[in-house]
């Protein structure tokens, strides 16, 4: 593996915390340049330029934060381009400073909570969709509620929702329940329906808009348009 | 009016605008939030059929001429609602404000309802040019942006208790219609920009008021949802739902309809173009053609010529007091409950 390949997988693992995908898929990293001596220069693009500071510094903190963890590495400067904040998320990001120094005055306090309400939505609609194909593979709804963390497929949808667990602090070991409320307690047999119901919706609403920030970016950008992923 | 398959739509559009968003108009020091702000714009329209994409000139720009015929003339709308922003920071004289959109309303009369619009953070001033607006426009409505930029501050919110007296004149002056639109930056910033739980607590507040969520709360329509089964008086304005995925991404939008229907309800669902981003003409027709596209939507409400009718023109003439020619009307007023129950479930989620 190159050390761009090295770079480009880290960078995978930086999630759209509004979309809860990672930004290499949304094709939100426009460039990435490894010297011979290790350095890392990495640039981040957005569907528009308007779309919201706290999450667009997120995303670029993290993006530094993966880069510096790989060993070797040299310096990194990551830089968002083509943004209305990109100078003030540049300027605290490159000097590591949180998101309340990048707007001294606009902010009441760090981003952990935003994250958490996101993580909490992206944890709801990945079960939905786990949970969904349980049932249209003949599971009754006191079966699907029955199964543990152990009982979950080795798959990208299962695997992200027991990291969003852990980002959550909900236990996530083989005996915990498999699909859980945002609190942690597994969600009743005889709520099940309804949940979905809910779940679903939320599912839909990330769905939809990963679909327009696509749009937008392949406009922006001239790339192509991906096709409609929709279950 | 659009007639299709013997059946007579009454077409009003909730949302248009009449901007300038010219280079002539972007206040100086500020070009680049001006010209990134019609180019954003501009992108969505993108997202229509090909053959009703403007060149970016035309798009700053548009003339009355073009306005009438795309939104009159090939466009089927009966009535218009002008949603007024004004974005004074970025554009010398407003974006599109009512002043500019009354003149047009003027040489049109009975088809077009200019909308007003405040800020609580006027004070005073605010509430003073509210009330001037309402008598020389005769206001039946406004919009509201959250995220307009003023004096070093990014946005505010409908809870904000500057907000209060406003509300409180819109109610006592018959201002009924209350059209909020969330957009990306508020203070404070480490804030969602996009929740909608202000809505939630004034549409309590105020009971006589008509609150309609722009583009359904985009991209937030879960929120949305769940806080308009609570709400008697909450609605949901069907503007880039329609010109943002009909085309475009289908699916999605067969999706985003259906979770509509059963959580809103067709009683409570606007159509509205956001002309000049995207033609009302397709949109009308589109929506006429529409239907679920196969089983596997089998247990969202059905969409009947009846829901067709309404949240094409009749929900809104309900709204602003249209009298509606008799052949357009529904035989009675049989509605849809939207699914309480279901949401109660959601409000330990957070």
């Amino acid at each position: 593996m190159t050390d761009r390949e090295r770079v480009l997988d880290a960078l995978g693992t930086v999630y759209d915390p509004e979309l809860d995908e990672p930004i290499t898929s949304l094709e939100f990293v426009s460039s990435c340049d490894v010297t011979a001596g290790g350095d890392v220069s990495v640039r981040l693009r957005l569907p528009t330029p308007q779309c919201a500071p706290n999450f667009a510094y997120l995303m670029v903190a993290d993006a530094r934060t993966a880069v510096r963890r790989l060993p070797g590495v040299g310096g990194v400067t990551v830089v968002l381009e083509d943004h209305y904040t990109g100078d003030e998320i540049n300027a605290a990001v490159g000097r590591g400073e949180g998101f309340s120094e990048a707007f001294p005055g606009e902010t009441e306090g760090e981003l952990d909570t935003l994250r958490s309400l996101f993580h909490r939505k992206a944890l709801v609609a990945r079960q939905s969709g786990l949970c969904e194909a349980l049932l249209a593979a003949g599971a009754t709804p006191e079966e699907v509620t029955a199964r543990r963390v152990a009982d979950l497929p080795d798959e990208p949808d299962a695997r992200r929702c027991l990291e969003l667990r852990e980002h959550l602090g909900i236990p996530h070991h083989d005996g915990a329940p498999a699909f859980v409320l945002p609190d942690g307690e597994p969600i009743a047999a005889a709520d099940l329906r309804r949940w979905l119901r809910m779940a679903r919706l939320v599912r839909t609403s990330l769905e939809v808009n990963g679909g327009i920030c696509r749009s937008l970016l392949a406009v922006r950008y001239g790339i192509p348009d991906p096709e409609e992923v929709a279950a | 009016m659009y007639e299709h398959d013997g059946e007579q739509y009454f077409v009003m559009d909730s949302h248009i605008h009449f901007w300038d968003a010219s280079p002539e108009n972007w206040v100086k020091g500020q070009e680049n939030y001006a010209k990134g702000w019609i180019e954003c714009f501009h992108a969505y329209q993108s997202l229509a059929p090909p053959e009703t994409h403007w060149p970016i000139e035309k798009f700053q720009k548009y003339s009355e001429e073009d306005f009438v015929k795309d939104v009159f003339e090939e466009g089927h709308v009966d009535i218009g609602v002008f949603q007024s922003t004004y974005l004074k920071e970025w554009y010398s004289d407003g974006f599109n404000t009512a002043e500019v959109n009354a003149r047009l309303a003027d040489k049109h009369p009975g088809k077009l309802i200019t909308n007003g619009r405040w800020d609580p953070r006027e004070g005073e001033a605010g509430i003073k040019q509210l009330e001037e607006d309402a008598e020389r426009y005769g206001l039946k409505g406004v919009k509201l942006y959250t995220a307009e930029w003023r004096d070093g501050s990014r946005g505010w919110k409908l809870t904000d208790p500057e907000a209060v007296p406003f509300l409180e004149r819109c109610q006592a002056l018959g201002i009924t219609n209350v059209h909020v639109h969330k957009g990306p930056t508020i203070w404070p910033l480490d804030k969602d920009a996009f929740d909608v739980s202000d809505v939630d607590h004034v549409a309590t507040d105020f009971p006589e008021l008509n609150f309609i969520v722009e583009h359904v709360g985009l991209p937030r329509i879960e929120d949305f949802c769940f806080m308009a089964t609570q709400e008697p008086n909450v609605y949901a304005g069907l503007s880039v739902v329609l010109g943002g995925l009909m085309h475009s991404r289908p699916r999605f939008f067969a999706k985003v309809m259906g979770e509509l229907l059963f959580w809103v309800g067709e009683d409570k669902m606007l159509f509205g173009s956001d002309y000049g981003i995207w033609e009302p003409k397709w949109q009308v027709e589109g929506l006429v053609e529409w239907n679920y596209p196969d089983e596997t939507f089998s247990d969202f409400p059905a969409f009947t010529t009846e829901s067709k009718k309404k949240i094409l023109g009749l929900n809104a003439a309900r709204l602003y007091g249209v009298d509606v020619p008799q052949e357009y009307r529904l035989p009675d007023e049989a509605g849809t409950p939207a699914a309480r129950e279901d949401a109660e479930l959601v409000e330990g989620r957070t």
